[in-house]
């Protein structure tokens, strides 16, 4: 079986080539867009924030650039009475505070948009509005100076958007005062007043729109994937945090900023991302659970340090928020680049995890996932999410974060007492113990007789230095015997989603299952039966053998050029060959290789596996 | 814990492998003896080493320790003290650990400065790889990789920290035992940042900055009317680039280490078996 991966997706997508907008006639798509310092993003989080207290599921997205000033950015929120997964490429309502921001988005309107613009603005009088799509020229700035002041003009456009889309506008103040509590009452009510403002002029100016936009007696949640991680963090017991900001990351960071402080944590800015690595792993030798979060220039960086943090046998997260690579790449644009990175990167081998949550609140059970599986197996443990959740906020039940469900593991820490048993026969703690189940004794310092070194050096049970052929051989082994340990205590399971009897396979990791669950309702539609696995682990992974040797079709999908997945994926399902390793630091020899491969000859190939 | 902890009980039962004569021998005497005078054992302290002939020293002593990649080791003490404040954070390594690829840490560690000590063992020389030029070594002296020299003048540690922001700078010599395990002793109790350059002779490569050499040139500064809490008098001392002087060159008495002004009030190793009792708060913020 041949694994097909997605053929390269290189034109956007745009409505007028895909399908009809009636195929999902339960969601609205709203925008807000400009320049950046336009406060886009905080109004677009005013009405998702509305639209979430009012019982209507939220998804939103943000286009952005590496600028903090000008250019182009929008603020997009896809709403529903239903769960929604994914973005789509509709626009129903465009509020554009700049001619540009109707271009950007011109392929994603149709006959029954609606944008919504300042025609009094000199920069607005020419402006044309692409083909059947109404015009809605409201007079924002005069309507807010009106209200109090000019700078209040995106909430006389909230206001506008409330009466176009049929949407309550007493939903929209519970926002405004969470987002302006703070700056006084009288700030509060002019801005109250200014959507009022803007709603009256669409009722007088403009009548009656066909949308209509209903509202529930639910309750939710509205977060974003690297604010679910920090929670994660949190709830997981993470009490030290070090990182250096990079975007998409530096959410995690500022949102463990101040909050970990409340649970006896801190988070450290460092100078710089080897810095911020190595101070995570100084924690973590303390007894701390201890995370640096980063993007992929930071993870290059951190790079240096995977393998103390291996075999010095130290519990460490590692998350890469990932971002459009190589180099500087595209800052704020979505890659799911690093999946080799984080497998491979750094130079000899070590065993290590690799998590990737599918959805914005994996982000947090993952998180708390991958905490245990640090200190379970001391390892090094890479969580791999990605900018597209990052930047998306999306609506939860707020029971989907139930802390009474978060369990800890810390595996094996000894104390005082257990220690004993763990000391050699003149009396020394080891800490690299070649125990069985590849898993050694945890002491952590200030433990009395648990007094013990590491390094990254290759080192005996007792963590001092070696170049002993055997014991060289030894500690590798059992490091890698944490892996097999995990593969058996652990359930590295894919996530499963549309027909299981159907032919066609399609296989993703990391954000790409809610688009994915959405298309595949799409394909029903047409008639195309599919099974979707959405796999969270990368390693280890679950065996997908069986899985894609049922299906007459299989197709990988991911946000990279060459299929980094699908390689691993095809490698899985490859023919297996025998290998000759050595690895105690001696180099190969002639007389010692004809017999090695003799012998490995003369041994039926399923004993050697 | 015990009072009665001698500083053989920081030496662990692994040989050093440096060369006899080595001043990292005396270096590390006056480690053990400054950690034992000021209270400490091997179960509360935790050492931190970098690498090179210097970093070899977390094999040498008994304590907790971790000796990490090399250069990053200030930021890896950094990480242990502020997790867990009440332990002895002792973070050792070289000059070219500390002043070349670990540069950026040296000034960012100085004027963050968390309650640790920082040992350098400066013999001007780069050891384990047999003798190349380091950042302190001198403008003209010749190694396999400099034939005429660095051609570029020595970093100056000492003005680097001053202008860092350090709140305790001292210079030190290996071979002066007494005098050494004094000095490294007042960077343990500093309560803040403790730095100490110790001149720590390379008996094999450096034939120029030599113990004779040392000797000659040092000036103790309990012998001269230095004030070392006069910040002033201490910057002209590190400036004056003829002169090798010993002892407490910088010292401010009113120095608040980082993890105190941060409010880290103690270890963080311990948390409960399941959520974080109020966690639930944290979901309700995204109402």
């Amino acid at each position: 079986m041949r694994v097909v991966r997605a053929r390269a997706v290189t034109e956007g997508f745009s409505y007028h080539a895909g399908y009809p907008r009636d195929i999902m006639p339960e969601d609205l798509n709203w925008a807000i867009g400009g320049e950046a310092g336009d406060g886009i993003d905080s109004t677009g989080k005013i009405f998702a924030q509305a639209l979430s207290r009012a019982g209507r599921h939220v998804f939103t997205s943000k286009d952005f650039a590496s600028r903090i000033r000008g250019g182009y950015t929008a603020y997009k929120v896809r709403t529903s009475v239903d769960r929604v997964e994914s973005v789509v490429d509709r626009l129903d309502i465009l509020i554009a505070l700049t001619e540009r921001t109707i271009h950007e988005n011109e392929d994603e309107l149709h006959e029954d948009s609606v944008i919504i613009y300042d025609g009094e603005r000199s920069t607005m009088q020419d402006v044309e509005v692409p083909g059947d799509a109404t015009a809605l020229e409201v007079p924002l700035k005069r309507l807010a100076e009106d209200a109090g002041g000019a700078i209040m003009l995106n909430v006389v456009a909230l206001g506008a958007a409330c009466e176009v889309t049929g949407f309550p506008i007493e939903n929209l103040d519970e926002s405004l005062e969470k987002r302006f509590g703070d700056k006084g009452e009288a700030i509060v009510e002019n801005n109250k007043e200014a959507a009022r403002k803007g709603q009256h002029y669409v009722q007088e100016e403009y009548g009656e729109f066909d949308y209509d936009m209903e509202t529930t007696d639910e309750d939710y949640v509205l977060l974003n994937g690297d604010e679910a991680i920090g929670m994660g963090a949190i709830a997981a017991g993470c009490r030290f945090y070090a990182g250096y900001p990079i975007t998409p990351a530096t959410d995690v960071m500022e949102y463990m900023t101040g909050r970990v402080d409340q649970f006896g944590g801190k988070v450290v800015q460092a100078e710089d991302e080897l810095s911020a690595i190595n101070m995570a792993l100084g924690a973590a030798r303390a007894g701390a659970r201890a995370m640096t979060a980063t993007s992929g220039p930071g993870i290059d960086l951190m790079t240096e340090t995977f393998g103390l943090v291996a075999t010095s046998e130290t519990p460490l997260v590692i998350c890469d928020v990932m971002r459009s690579g190589p180099s500087t790449g595209m800052p704020t644009k979505q890659e799911q680049g690093d999946l080799n990175m984080t497998l491979y990167g750094g130079h000899g081998e070590i065993p290590r995890f690799v998590v990737a949550p599918t959805t914005v609140s994996e982000c947090f059970w993952k998180t708390v996932e991958a905490f245990n599986l640090a200190e379970k197996y001391q390892t090094p443990v890479f969580l791999v999410s990605d900018l597209a959740m990052a930047v998306t906020e999306q609506t939860f039940s707020p029971e989907t974060f139930d802390m009474d469900e978060v369990e800890i593991d810390r595996g094996k820490v000894v104390d005082e007492n257990e220690i004993d048993t763990w000391l050699d026969e003149k009396g020394r703690f080891q800490a690299h113990f070649a125990a069985a189940d590849g898993v050694s004794p945890r002491a952590f310092p200030g433990t009395t007789d648990g007094a013990h070194m590491t390094t990254g050096l290759e080192h005996d049970e007792l963590g001092r230095r070696t170049e002993d052929t055997d014991v060289r051989i030894e500690q590798v082994d059992k490091r890698q015997r944490k892996v097999e340990t995990a593969r058996e205590q652990e359930d590295f399971d894919y996530r499963e989603f549309g027909d299981p009897d159907a032919d066609t396979l399609v296989i993703s990791w990391g954000s790409n299952e809610g688009a994915l669950r959405e298309g595949l309702t799409l394909l029903e539609e047409d008639g195309y039966d599919v099974r979707f696995l959405s796999v969270p682990y990368i390693f280890p992974r679950p065996d997908l053998s069986e899985e894609i040797e049922a299906a007459e079709d299989v197709i990988v999908v991911e946000c990279n050029a060459t299929g980094q997945f699908a390689d691993v994926i095809e490698h899985d399902v490859l023919e297996r060959v025998q290998r000759i390793n050595k690895y105690n630091g001696v180099r190969f020899k002639a007389d010692e290789l004809a017999t090695e491969i003799k012998q490995t000859l003369d041994t039926p190939a399923e004993a050697t596996q | 814990m015990s009072s009665d902890v001698r500083f053989t009980d920081f030496k662990s039962d692994k040989q050093p492998t440096w060369c006899p004569g080595c001043g990292d021998f005396g270096t590390m005497n006056g480690m053990m003896k400054a950690l034992a005078e000021t209270g400490n054992d091997p179960d509360n302290t935790f050492i931190v080493a970098g690498i090179g002939c210097s970093g070899k020293i977390g094999t040498y002593m008994h304590s907790y320790a971790l000796h990490g990649v090399h250069g990053r080791a200030l930021p890896v003490g950094i990480g242990v003290k502020m997790a867990n404040p009440d332990l002895e954070v002792m973070v050792s390594g070289g000059d070219g650990d500390g002043y070349s690829i670990g540069a950026g840490h040296f000034i960012h560690a100085v004027r963050r400065n968390v309650d640790m000590s920082y040992v350098v063992m400066d013999n001007r020389i780069y050891g384990l790889t047999k003798g190349q030029a380091s950042p302190t070594s001198r403008e003209d002296f010749e190694t396999s990789t400099s034939p005429d020299g660095p051609n570029q003048p020595p970093v100056n540690p000492k003005a680097l920290a001053l202008a860092s922001g350090a709140t305790f700078i001292a210079q030190s010599f290996s071979s002066n035992a007494q005098r050494h395990a004094e000095i490294v002793q007042k960077a343990v109790e500093h309560d803040g940042f403790g730095f100490v350059n110790v001149y720590s002779p390379c008996v094999t490569f450096n034939d120029v900055d030599t113990y004779d050499y040392f000797r000659d040139a040092i000036v103790d500064l309990d012998e001269t009317d230095h004030d070392p809490s006069d910040r002033d008098q201490a910057k002209d001392k590190i400036l004056e680039s003829e002169k090798e002087y010993m002892g407490v060159l910088y010292q401010d008495e009113d120095s608040v280490p980082f993890e105190e002004r941060e409010g880290v009030e103690g270890s963080m190793a311990e948390i409960p078996d399941g959520a974080p009792e109020g966690a639930m708060d944290l979901v309700r913020e995204f109402y």
